[in-house]
């Protein structure tokens, strides 16, 4: 139940305030989505965050015009540092390197930039790590199910799973259009994660394409002693709806749902 | 500053003053964030009540609340996540019609939004007084829909439209702020849009 929030450990998840990250990597996930790898530097202290939270990014025109929009961080959250090792950022638990995944939206005004402009070594304006709810704390067992762009935070949670060794505590359930849409085409395949096409499928799919329906997401639900999984579902307004009606028509809860619409945002 | 190389700002030319900093002008589309499933509620059970530090607790059933007078919001709101949409028309029933019948106690200082779902949101009891806040159950003409808050839902339109609770099912007013479920994960008591009170610790 909503009010009575998400207990995150005091201090993470603050937004904090405005910092400089700079670009190190760049790489194209589908045709209209790319990710950024920021450097947030030593004197950042790196960012503490959470798998599932996102950060603002802000770009400025010389003339002081400013554009901001909330990312969703793809990349896992660094694990905790070992006692005895000196911590890699000053932060404990900091990430010094963030990932963003930006779908390109056709006029948009941040996102084209983003996609379109943006190279290696060009500076940025970073703040967050933003949102307390739509968290997963590393250590429940828990079902994802995302559309389109809706897979970013997920994947999040799938890194951290894998790399902590833990895969069987993230399912994913992902939703794309055709092969060419998938995100993380080459990094998602596994047992914990299944890939529902809307519209068209890889050769040698056995499931007609179409949209997501009650068999697909009672799959990865799972039975017996799987009642407790939180659900985490994210991507468009109609994406989202669909999937909590399905979720409600299940028998699922409201309560053990955790929902992340993503709104168009240029 | 630190001015972003290669950026120029499209989006400025013509930049509307109606927008607050940050934001921008969302035009047709109506983004809905939501924390929670939307839920489906009939109005033959819908209630709405004002409780708390009142002299009179009063609870409307969904065809009382709607005889009463109504009026109308013309104007614009602002979602904390950067959009806003301008020259929005809400019809509904102004707080001020609702806290004249329970008579709110001198005390009162601040109101906690409740929804049926269980959603809470904190307010100063003056944002929501004198003709800046209203219970709504229509937006553009229709009939408020369910990923929308419908059957209805408060609107504050001075504040960042999470603090217009969905599915809004009364007000609690008190002496003392009591945080609600965004402002306990990190987002402002307030919410000013003009002065970007996104954060806890925002000025």
């Amino acid at each position: 139940m909503p009010g009575q929030g998400a207990s995150v450990p005091v201090g993470v998840g603050r937004p904090g305030r405005w910092r400089i990250a700079t670009v190190v990597d760049t790489r194209w996930e589908t045709p209209r989505a790319r990710t950024l790898r920021l450097d947030v530097g030593d004197l950042g202290g790196g960012v503490a965050f959470l798998a599932g939270q996102h950060v603002l990014l802000r770009l400025t025109a010389p003339d002081g015009y400013t554009a901001q929009r909330s990312y969703s961080i793809a990349s896992a959250p660094s694990p905790a540092p070992a006692p005895s090792s000196p911590p890699a950022t000053a932060v404990p638990g900091g990430s010094r390197v963030v990932e963003l995944t930006v779908e390109r939206l056709p006029g948009g005004e941040v996102s084209e930039f983003l996609c379109d402009e943006v190279r290696v070594g060009d500076e940025l304006e970073v703040r967050g790590p933003i949102g307390r709810w739509f968290v997963w704390q590393g250590d429940e067992p828990v079902v994802c199910v995302g559309g389109g762009s809706g897979t970013v935070p997920l994947m999040a949670m799938l890194r951290q799973a894998r790399a902590a060794g833990r895969p069987e505590l993230v399912r994913l359930l992902v939703s794309a259009r055709r092969p060419e849409d998938l995100y993380y085409a080459g990094e998602l395949p596994g047992p914990e994660v299944t890939v529902v096409w809307t519209r068209e499928a890889p050769p040698g799919t056995t499931r007609e394409p179409g949209r997501l329906r009650a068999t697909d997401l009672a799959a990865v639900l799972g039975g017996q002693g799987d009642e407790g999984r939180t659900v985490f579902v994210c991507g468009s307004p109609p994406f989202c709806d669909a999937v909590t009606d399905l979720l409600a028509g299940l028998g699922v809860p409201a309560t053990r749902v955790r929902v992340e619409r993503f709104g168009p945002s240029g | 500053m630190h001015v972003t190389r290669g950026f120029t700002g499209r989006g400025r030319a013509g930049r509307d003053p109606r927008l607050p900093p940050g934001q921008y002008d969302a035009r047709d589309d109506w983004p809905v964030l939501n924390a929670e499933p939307t839920p489906r509620l009939g109005t033959d059970r819908w209630t709405f009540t004002v409780e708390g530090l009142v002299a009179r607790e009063t609870t409307w059933t969904w065809d009382e609340i709607r005889s009463l007078p109504t009026s109308r919001y013309e104007g614009d709101i602002h979602c904390v996540t950067s959009w806003s949409k301008l020259g929005m028309t809400f019809t509904g029933v102004s707080v001020d019609v609702l806290l004249e019948a329970a008579v709110p106690d001198p005390a009162a200082a601040f109101v906690t939004a409740v929804s049926h779902t269980g959603y809470t949101t904190n307010l100063p009891l003056a944002d929501v007084r004198y003709g800046k806040a209203w219970v709504v159950w229509e937006a553009q003409g229709s009939a408020l829909t369910p990923e929308h808050g419908g059957p209805a839902r408060l609107l504050v339109p001075h504040l960042y439209f999470w603090k217009s609770a969905k599915w809004v099912s009364g007000l609690r007013l008190s002496a003392e702020d009591e945080q609600g479920f965004w402002e306990r994960n990190g987002y402002h008591d307030r919410g000013d849009p003009w002065r970007e009170q996104r954060y806890q610790g925002d000025d």
